[in-house]
């Protein structure tokens, strides 16, 4: 659970996990283990295509949520379920205990219930005196230890099973073993006798079917049967999420929840249950079963237009599982009682500001979260999202404030970086870094080493050097974004180089500024819709065939979120539209536009191999493009351990959260040095900037370059 | 459309990925003759994986010593074959049950039962339930050993759908879909075959 009150607190938690060795491990092994399994278990089937129709059915089933519940609580309680609806937590939680009371339960067994962990249920059985026993074998070990879960499938996989053995040997009175079969059939025995002593059993549902009334649920230790079997009461406690029209979509859900929760295709049991069944332990025969659908901020969710979406998650925990940040800093740090991406959006609903605030911060915007996401949800956007709505309601920080202002103004943005080349002077190197880091940086931050601005801006150079290209084939404008115009001309002019080499006539409209990304990243809505208002002004998208930039980060933001930013403003929307149809990555535009050859590049046959940047290979969704120029340009391409995964930069993450921007570097250069590789390239100046001070840093012989500078470099 | 033999063959394939032990038989005698042996062959109280010995708390110790012989339940079968496993049980020394789950929650050493639909794409048993000694008698065997009529194998949960609405229709019902042993992973990620359920799954594929 979140603890932390600020920033400085927090960061002193993820301190703590960045040290448990085993727990690193552990996740580490998980998540290359995870990628395998997932992939294997995909294979052959169209997963985007089923993501689309579970997010279509989800998104249908929240917008008729009330009807389906009508529905579902007809057919429920025709078939002798009772149903209760809960407006929140306190208001389930009461109503739980007193079934318990009114029948007359003692013992309870509990098989694992994320919505129960929401509402802290077990608390408020226990204050009424009543034994709850979690069977699930994670959330038994989390009880005993009075945790929480760590995450939403494997609640307890931040423990080693010595810890996992002195807990049982503790519960048993008797030594035990530290062998896990062992332990897990210490579990079996122990938990049987619960089973039978039980007078309730509590479970959630994964699903809560419109059509029969009934409800389904997946396990795969096969604890909720004997949950919903044993005792004579049955209480399933879901929220109204969980609510879907028919069994089809339900069966349709399933194909994705286990391949994307663990890499299986289905897990050992799914328990379909509908009406009150048998129970030879009762009276009459018959068990007495009680729904209780929970809201607890549902329907406010619903009917927002952008967090509606929150609805479609099915709790599979995949946005976990392949997240980098949360591979480093373990469950708790990464959610309040739901974690993960998804964490760090409910947690903000369910549990206040408060809990979520510092959390928000720690999403790095890799979106690697937004490819797996079994409901299609754009997790990394309502992240941010919520963490500028925080900063609304809490005001801003200063240096973010600071930023946005300074962003706003393109002229003061510029001169400010011309300024700085002056300030730099005495600390730059020849080498084209700063010798020791200037005095707002801790010693944090000294794991990798700062370009210097260079000394004419790509703007600048191409007032004298733009070339004159006839009867061109292609016209494009240029959009720089500001490392490349201030940090690394040389990679712009790269390009220009090799397009007018094949036809291509370019404008640089001059009025383009940043592209806004780095003031959206700190929650500075306000100022990055000033900032692509401005850029759209100053392209005229329909002189241009393409609009071509070689940074992904400015190539995603200007394609997916500059028409989600000037929405409210229609003449504006429609210019934006054109324009973000028209933007293409370097890599793309030369490779599947262009089409160039291998016969016009030198072939030096030295190696290279490449780091896909966050926003090339999920947010612009190119893939081949790259690593095909890299062949063509005439070296070897090897390939790299984890090539897409996130290199820690992150723009302003790394400097709000240096120990972890190091700690994902670290584990990049370490996969990218064992593939003996002298050079690494990659498409954007961001990752650049990343990967050559950390390189730098590290003394090592790897050179790192821009894709568009070895093409440049070989061009016969 | 896939054919039978296609299906057969998938379905073998996705359970045995998920460690279920499938044999093909050609006659309801052969599964009789099979659910003998196992329990012949199968240790006394296969905990003692953990080894009795392995200590447990005395409540739980105690659940141990209420489990006196070897047990087969084969709650709904049909009487004909109930009567024939029965006797087999009886010849070799077994107790055979047919209702009284409640009295073994120590557990049972064979859980003998029918499916109703084989789901080949992932090797799944799809058992109708709604009676509780049969539930019980998947769930607290520590062996269960399903015979699945080859004829019964489906493609996919859709084309099982229509069937599943049928049932769930005629309320109350309970219905599951098995898809290899009972299993964890919740220690250091490790997988572990039988945590509450059963800790093998045999599947006879009857030729029909
Ligand atoms: S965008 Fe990346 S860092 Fe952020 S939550 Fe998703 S996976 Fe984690
Ligand atoms: S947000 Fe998506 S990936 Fe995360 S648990 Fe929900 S459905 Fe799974």
């Amino acid at each position: 659970m979140q603890k932390a009150h600020n920033l400085k607190e927090y960061r002193e938690e993820l301190h703590e996990t960045l040290d448990n060795d085993f727990l690193r491990t552990t996740l580490d092994n998980f998540a290359i283990a995870y990628r395998a399994g997932r992939a294997n278990a995909f294979k052959g089937m169209d997963v985007r295509g089923l993501i689309q129709e579970i997010a279509d059915s989800k998104d249908a089933a929240a917008q008729n949520a009330d009807a389906l519940y009508k529905e579902f609580k007809a057919n429920a309680e025709a078939a002798g379920v009772h149903v209760h609806f809960a407006k929140d937590g306190d208001e389930a939680n009461r109503i739980i205990t007193k079934i318990a009371k009114d029948a007359d339960c003692k013992k309870i067994v509990k098989s694992k219930s994320m919505t129960a962990e929401e509402t802290l249920l077990n608390h408020d059985l226990e204050d009424a005196g009543i034994e709850v026993t979690e069977t699930d074998l994670g959330e038994w070990i989390i009880q005993l230890r009075h945790e929480g879960p760590s995450h939403m499938v494997m609640p307890a996989i931040h423990l080693s099973r010595f810890q996992v053995g002195d807990l049982f040997t503790e519960v048993t009175g008797k030594k035990q073993d530290t062998e896990i079969e062992k332990l897990v059939k210490v579990a079996r025995r122990e938990l049987r006798q619960k089973y039978v002593e039980a007078d309730m059993g509590i479970s959630g549902a994964n699903f809560a079917i419109a059509e029969t009334g009934g409800i389904g649920i997946v396990t795969n230790e096969g604890n909720a049967r004997l949950v919903t079997t044993l005792p004579r009461v049955h209480v399933a406690l879901m929220g109204i999420d969980k609510l879907l029209p028919n069994l089809r979509d339900a069966l349709r859900i399933l194909k994705v929840l286990p391949r994307n929760a663990t890499g299986q295709q289905l897990t050992s049991y799914v328990t379909w249950i509908t009406g009150n069944n048998e129970c030879l332990a009762a009276e009459d025969g018959k068990k007495e079963i009680h729904y209780v659908v929970l809201d607890n901020g549902r329907s406010e969710l619903i009917k927002d237009p952008l967090f509606s979406q929150v609805n479609r998650c099915v709790r599979c925990g995949a946005c976990a599982n392949v997240c980098p940040v949360y591979r480093l800093v373990g469950g708790h740090k990464m959610g309040h009682i739901y974690i993960g991406a998804i964490g760090l959006i409910l947690t903000y609903f369910f549990h206040g500001k408060d809990k979520a605030k510092n959390l928000v911060q720690n999403c790095i915007n890799c979106e690697a979260c937004k490819d797996v996401c079994a409901g299609g949800i754009d997790l990394p956007r309502l992240i941010k999202e919520i963490h500028a709505r925080i900063q609304d309601e809490d005001g801003h920080p200063l240096p973010s404030f600071l930023l946005g202002k300074v962003m706003r103004n393109r002229k003061l943005f510029h001169t400010l970086l011309r300024t700085a080349k002056w300030g730099q002077k005495p600390v730059a190197e020849k080498d084209g870094f700063i010798r020791h880091l200037p005095m707002i940086f801790s010693k944090e931050h000294s794991f990798r080493a700062l370009p210097t601005i260079a000394e004419t801006p790509f703007r600048d150079w191409w007032k004298e050097n733009r070339p004159e290209v006839e009867n061109p084939k292609y016209r494009v404008a240029l959009f720089s974004g500001c490392v490349q115009d201030f940090v690394y001309p040389e990679q712009m002019q790269a390009a220009v180089d090799v397009f007018a080499a094949n036809g291509v006539a370019m404008e640089f409209p001059e009025k383009q500024s940043c592209c806004g990304l780095p003031v959206q990243m700190m929650g500075e809505t306000k100022a990055s819709r000033d900032v692509a208002a401005q850029n759209l002004r100053a392209f005229e998208p329909d002189a241009y065939d393409y609009i071509v930039t070689l940074c992904a980060s400015c190539a995603a933001h200007l394609k997916h979120n500059y028409p989600k930013l000037v929405m409210d403003k229609p003449s504006l929307k429609l210019r934006a539209d054109a324009f973000s149809a028209k933007i293409i990555d370097y890599s793309s535009f030369v490779n599947d536009v262009l089409k160039v050859e291998a016969k016009d590049f030198t072939q030096s046959g030295e190696k290279a191999t490449y780091h896909a940047p966050c926003h090339l290979c999920r947010g612009l969704d190119v893939h081949e493009a790259p690593r095909q120029l890299i062949e063509k340009s005439g070296m070897e391409y090897v390939e790299c351990a984890e090539e897409e995964v996130c290199c820690g930069f992150g723009g302003t993450f790394s400097m709000k959260f240096p120990e972890l921007s190091a700690e994902l570097l670290k584990k990049k250069l370490d996969n990218v040095e064992a593939t003996g590789a002298d050079t690494l390239l990659t498409d954007c100046p961001g990752c650049i900037m990343q990967l050559r001070g950390g390189l730098k840093r590290r003394g090592s012989k790897v050179q790192v370059k821009h894709v568009a500078e070895v093409m440049s470099k070989h061009k016969k | 459309m896939p054919s039978k033999e296609d299906l057969y063959q998938l379905f073998v394939e996705k359970a045995e990925l998920v460690s279920a032990k499938v044999t093909t038989i050609a006659h309801e005698d052969d599964a009789l003759k099979y659910v003998i042996n196992l329990c012949g062959e199968k240790e006394a109280c296969q905990l003692l994986v953990s080894g009795c010995e392995a200590d447990l708390s005395d409540k739980a110790e105690a659940l141990c010593e209420t489990k006196q012989k070897k047990v087969i339940a084969a709650p709904g079968l049909n009487a004909d074959l109930y009567k024939k496993l029965a006797a087999q049980a009886k010849k070799a020394g077994f107790e055979c049950i047919d209702k009284g789950m409640r009295d073994h929650l120590a557990g049972v050493d064979i859980g003998f039962t029918y499916a109703e639909y084989g789901i080949a794409d992932t090797g799944t048993l799809m058992l109708d339930c709604p009676s509780e000694e049969l539930r019980l008698a998947t769930m607290v065997s520590e062996f269960h050993v399903c015979v699945l009529p080859k004829s019964k194998i489906k493609a996919n949960t859709y084309a099982v759908e229509k069937m599943m609405l049928t049932r769930m229709k005629k309320t109350p019902d309970y219905l599951a879909f098995i898809t290899g042993a009972s299993r964890t992973a919740d220690i250091e990620r490790v997988l572990a075959l039988g945590v509450h359920g059963p800790l093998e799954l045999h599947i006879l594929i009857l030729e029909d």
